[in-house]
């Protein structure tokens, strides 16, 4: 072992000063190298790892900043560090419908994203977390821009998604995903080292090259080049299947990687590796993750910020801990309820959520949530919340949260 | 269910259009002039001439195709070159006999598809399921013309049981159900059967095999059903899609009924168009390809809508 | 216009240590998809058989100006119709005297001719329509199927006749009329099991890496759905040789003298009487080899199922 066993990066330039700006050419340089430090199998012991059934008890690691935050990573940040790298301002998108004759619009439309808003900050974890049909897959997809979203629009780092200033291949540079099937994001007739290989060969890199990066990044994602390489999906296990999809999207250097239930599918020691691998790979790289999951447990782990969504709505945003220890809207407090808890004393009894979720083609009217929400009042199906602000950083759309909406338990305006 | 039908018919519509299309084409991707069969070479330029404009061949293709359109919607099929009779008239004379001789067929040949399907079904993988799928291999890959005349050299030839060509006795060119016709409809009939047994037999092999297979049936003998029980919820599983495949074999029959009838001399549609094509009669030839193609469209549409009303899952947009 | 990426210039790539390979680890040999395929097709008695005839065949028909046969052509008026294992004929004469055992060998390559060419053809403009359409999808996508449905609408039979009745007859105009008639047939599948793999994530994955459609196709779409759409193909080369040669037995396809399967049968016809076994005898051939090609692209389909 040489001096590659120290966490210097692998060459030196320049660091970058605040609001410096780009060094020049659209879309970033490209002249980034992921810092050469060599990911060791087993890291001190003093960070925590995350492992099955004991989520609660761990500090987060995720929260830690980027170890190595040299070289050249900052040259692709355009607007300084408190620029947030994703912005999603209004994004809607409705599917199918038909247009009703008497000019009210689309009727029978499934409202998938309705108006959805948030940032993602540099280097944070962006939890979304939601039921089936609440839309999340397709907020997802929205933002890699595999749909078109009907209105609204997408900033990364300051710059809106699709203009002469951030073209489409550009923003493909910079923003991957990590689908939910492992099996089905592969292609068969592909060996691993072409499928991570792919990507580089398309924007431009020469056979070798890309084969070469390909190599590094099975070894970073935790698989030995020399036994993977030229292993087709159908001979790898589920988990190993999702670690080269992860180095599939990180072939590409992407500053944003986005999860979409990327652990969901794996069995529980399985995804405890992976997530671990995640967050390895988050300090090592300094990515920003948007981590989609059903699991409020992964999600917890996982996470900065968590968004929660219903029905296409935003209903709850905020800081993890703040919002996972107390949630301020109905349907948080019941997702939360509802995960089945260790303590046999702490068992319930009755079911925290009622009824079926209402179906996504023409929600109820007013707050969505309110034909199952135990604080409802009349004012809540007459009036649509606004996600407003509650306490700094946190923010709920419910009436019975914004003091002075009308809501009979709601406070007055302070 | 009228919804569907409706739909279906909508859909169908711009296909028929386009079949006609093709029909009328035909006599013109043809080389040579359609007035050729029709005149002598030393016609004068002038009888040449009238001749064109009477057929309407000096028209542009649009309007003829147009005005032959509008001929066909009413019934007209033209003339036939060859016997200055109506179109019309023959080819429906003739499809009654070629209707019977493909159902007749269709109906032996689902008889014993089926039976080799099922048995092959059943079996699966064992030597009773080996033997049947041969069986249906050999169905599908015969040459049926061959086969048809393998038939008459044993049965005509050497044994002298059945009649080699025709449809009824002293050349009858219609065929009646009685005892006197029936010899004549064995070998045709039989001949023809050979290649639907063989389709039908690989898909309820397929099916049946499938359903076999499937959660429920272990579900009902569990649940301590007897075999013939589990037997009947196979049949009614597989009815459909074999009932569905049976009613396309159908339609291939009756548009390619051509080979048999000729080795047979059934008086048939496939007969026709032979006669069609060695006179260049292209009216003839037209008129014949569009009713038969339109039969098979009119069927299809008929399976499509039974199926989905036997089967309510198969929905298609 | 994004920067080409040049790591050479970037970084040397100084690959990390990366944990010595144990020993005996390495490839075991190709493990690619068709590399399976072939092995277990190799385990299947009934497709190596039929493969078997099949070359046995081919080869026959190919090499036949050097298999010591008798002239084809040449007729013998004394000698008509003489029976299988005759003194001279082995397999016997025909109406004019020929041998059959040459014609029927000669016969081979007009008749495998007439049956695989059209095939081929109608593989590649019906792959090409049918991936078109499907990856394109959308009003494409119907307009094109709704178009090859037109023709869709007449049995294969039917629609061979018709077409070759219109063009006339000869060996070129069969091949062509052939090819129209599968090559709506191979779209039709070309486009379903595009569509299919059109919507799978690691198309969509590609998308999202930046890809351009051709490279999508050419990368993802393409080894993934000429296998379904081969053995498809292979399964019509059985129903092509019927079709072809009775195309010939209707007087449609070759002309005489040429010796090709269907039109012997076609000139055997009235020595049914005489000589059937000679007569039944092109028909057998047609016959069996297309059993062959039934039971080896079962063989195959067989094959690529297994996962």
């Amino acid at each position: 072992m040489d001096g590659l066993g120290e966490r210097a990066p692998a060459r030196s330039s320049p660091s970058p000063l605040v609001g410096e700006g780009r060094g020049g050419g659209s879309g970033g340089d490209g002249t980034n190298m992921p810092r050469g430090t060599t990911p060791t199998p087993d890291p001190s012991p003093a960070e925590p790892r995350y492992s099955e059934g004991s989520a609660t008890q761990q500090s987060d690691r995720s929260r830690q900043q980027p170890t190595s935050v040299g070289g050249g990573e900052k040259t692709r940040d355009h607007g300084g560090p408190a620029q947030p790298l994703l912005s999603v301002r209004s994004l809607i998108k409705h599917f199918g419908g038909r247009r009703s004759f008497g000019g009210r619009g689309i009727r029978g439309a499934v409202h998938a994203v309705d108006d959805v808003s948030f940032d993602v900050a540099e280097g944070q974890t962006l939890g979304i977390v939601g039921e089936s049909g609440c839309g999340k897959s397709t907020l997802a997809r929205l933002i890699m821009q595999i749909i078109p979203a009907d209105t609204g629009e997408i900033l990364f780092d300051g710059e809106a998604v699709g203009t002469h200033a951030l073209d489409l291949v550009a923003y493909r540079r910079e923003v991957q995903m990590v689908f939910q099937d492992s099996y089905a994001s592969l292609n068969p007739r592909l060996t691993v080292e072409e499928t991570v290989a792919f990507g580089p060969r398309v924007h431009g890199l020469s056979r070798r090259a890309a084969i070469a990066r390909a190599h590094d990044l099975i070894f970073r994602v935790g698989l030995a080049p020399a036994r993977f390489a030229d292993r087709y999906p159908h001979e790898l296990s589920g988990g190993q299947r999702q670690r080269v999809n992860i180095a599939r999207a990180l072939a590409l250097q992407p500053r944003l990687v986005i999860l979409d239930e990327a652990v969901s599918a794996l069995d529980k020691s399985v995804e405890a590796q992976v997530l671990n691998l995640l967050i390895d790979l988050k300090s090592e790289f300094g990515l920003t993750y948007v981590f989609i999951s059903h699991d409020l447990n992964v999600v917890r782990f996982m996470s900065d910020r968590v968004l929660v969504m219903y029905l296409g709505k935003v209903v709850e945003i905020g800081p993890s801990e703040v919002l996972l220890g107390a949630p301020r809207h109905p349907y948080t407090m019941a997702l939360l309820a509802s995960m089945p808890s260790m303590d046999p004393d702490r068992r319930i009894t009755e079911p925290p959520l009622f009824g079926d979720p209402p179906s996504p083609i023409d929600p109820p009217s007013g707050c969505r949530f309110h034909t199952r929400c135990k604080f409802a009042a009349p004012v809540c199906a007459a009036t649509e919340p606004v996600l407003a602000e509650i306490a700094p950083a946190h923010r709920a759309a419910c009436l019975l949260a914004t003091p002075g909406s009308g809501h009979p338990q709601a406070g007055p305006i302070a | 269910m009228l919804v569907y039908t409706l739909k279906r018919l909508l859909y169908v519509t711009p296909v028929v259009i386009g079949v006609s299309i093709i029909c009328f084409l035909l006599v013109h991707i043809a080389p040579g002039d359609p007035l050729s069969a029709i005149l002598p070479a030393d016609a004068t330029q002038e009888l040449v001439e009238q001749m064109r404009a009477a057929y309407g061949f000096d028209r542009p293709l649009p309007v003829q195709y147009a005005l032959w359109f509008w001929k066909v919607v009413h019934g007209d099929l033209g003339t036939s070159i060859a016997t200055g009779r109506s179109v019309a008239t023959e080819v429906m004379r003739a499809v009654g006999n070629t209707f019977i001789l493909a159902t007749v067929a269709t109906v032996i040949g689902f008889t014993f598809g089926t039976f080799f399907g099922f048995v092959a079904g059943y079996f699966r993988d064992l030597w009773l399921d080996k033997l049947a799928s041969l069986v249906s291999v050999l169905g599908v890959s015969v040459p049926h013309y061959w086969l048809g005349m393998v038939l008459v050299i044993i049965f005509s030839a050497n044994l002298n049981w059945l009649p080699p060509t025709g449809a009824g006795p002293d050349g009858s060119v219609a065929w009646r159900p009685d005892l006197e016709h029936l010899r004549y409809i064995i070998l045709p009939a039989i001949t023809m059967s050979v290649i639907p047994m063989g389709v039908i037999s690989r898909t309820v092999r397929a099916l049946v095999a499938d359903i076999l297979g499937q959660e429920f049936v272990q579900a009902l003998r569990a649940k301590g059903l007897r075999e013939f029980g589990v037997f009947r919820h196979v049949v009614t599983n597989a009815a459909p899609t074999a009932l569905a495949v049976m009613g396309l074999q159908l339609g291939y029959l009756l548009g390619g009924s051509i080979l048999i009838e000729t080795v047979f001399s059934w008086p048939g549609t496939g007969f026709l168009l032979n006669a069609a094509i060695f006179q260049r009669d292209l009216p003839l030839l037209q008129g014949t390809i569009l009713v038969l193609a339109l039969f098979f469209v009119a069927l299809n549409l008929a399976v499509d809508v039974v199926q989905t009303a036997l089967d309510p899952r198969i929905k298609r947009t | 216009m994004a920067a080409v990426i040049d790591l050479a210039r970037d970084a040397p790539i100084v690959p990390p240590p990366y944990p010595p390979p144990q020993a005996g680890e390495g490839r075991v040999g190709a493990r690619g998809y068709w590399a399976g395929v072939g092995r277990r097709l190799l385990r299947d008695p009934v497709a190596l058989a039929a493969a078997l005839v099949i070359i046995v065949i081919v080869f026959a028909a190919i090499l036949a100006p050097w298999l010591g046969l008798a002239d084809p052509y040449r007729g013998s008026m004394l000698r008509r119709l003489r029976p299988i294992s005759d003194a001279v004929y082995r397999l016997g004469s025909d109406e004019l005297g020929r041998d059959m055992l040459s014609r029927l060998v000669y016969g081979g390559r007009l008749s495998l001719l007439m049956g695989v060419l059209p095939v081929v053809f109608a593989f590649f403009a019906g792959s090409a329509i049918g991936v078109l359409a499907g990856f394109v999808g959308g009003r494409v996508n119907t307009a094109t199927m709704r178009t090859v449905d037109v023709f869709y609408a007449f049995p294969s039979v039917l629609l061979a006749i018709a077409l070759s009745g219109a063009l006339g007859a000869g060996i070129f105009n069969a091949i062509v009329s052939l090819t129209i008639v599968f090559t709506p047939q191979i779209a039709r599948i070309a486009e379903s099991v595009t569509t299919q793999i059109r919507t799978r994530d690691y198309v969509e994955a590609a998308r999202i890496s930046g890809a351009g459609p051709l490279a999508i196709i050419r990368v993802h779409v393409l080894g993934n759905v000429l296998g379904p759409i081969f053995v498809y193909a292979t399964s019509l080369i059985s129903v092509s040789m019927i079709l072809a040669s009775g195309l010939s037995f209707l007087g449609l396809g070759s002309k005489p003298p040429e010796p090709e399967w269907g039109l012997m049968l076609n000139t055997l016809r009235t020595a049914i009487y005489v000589q059937p076994l000679v007569a039944a005898l092109p028909g057998a051939m047609i016959f069996i080899t297309s059993i062959a090609f039934n039971l080896l692209s079962d063989g195959l389909r067989s094959a690529m199922e297994v996962k």
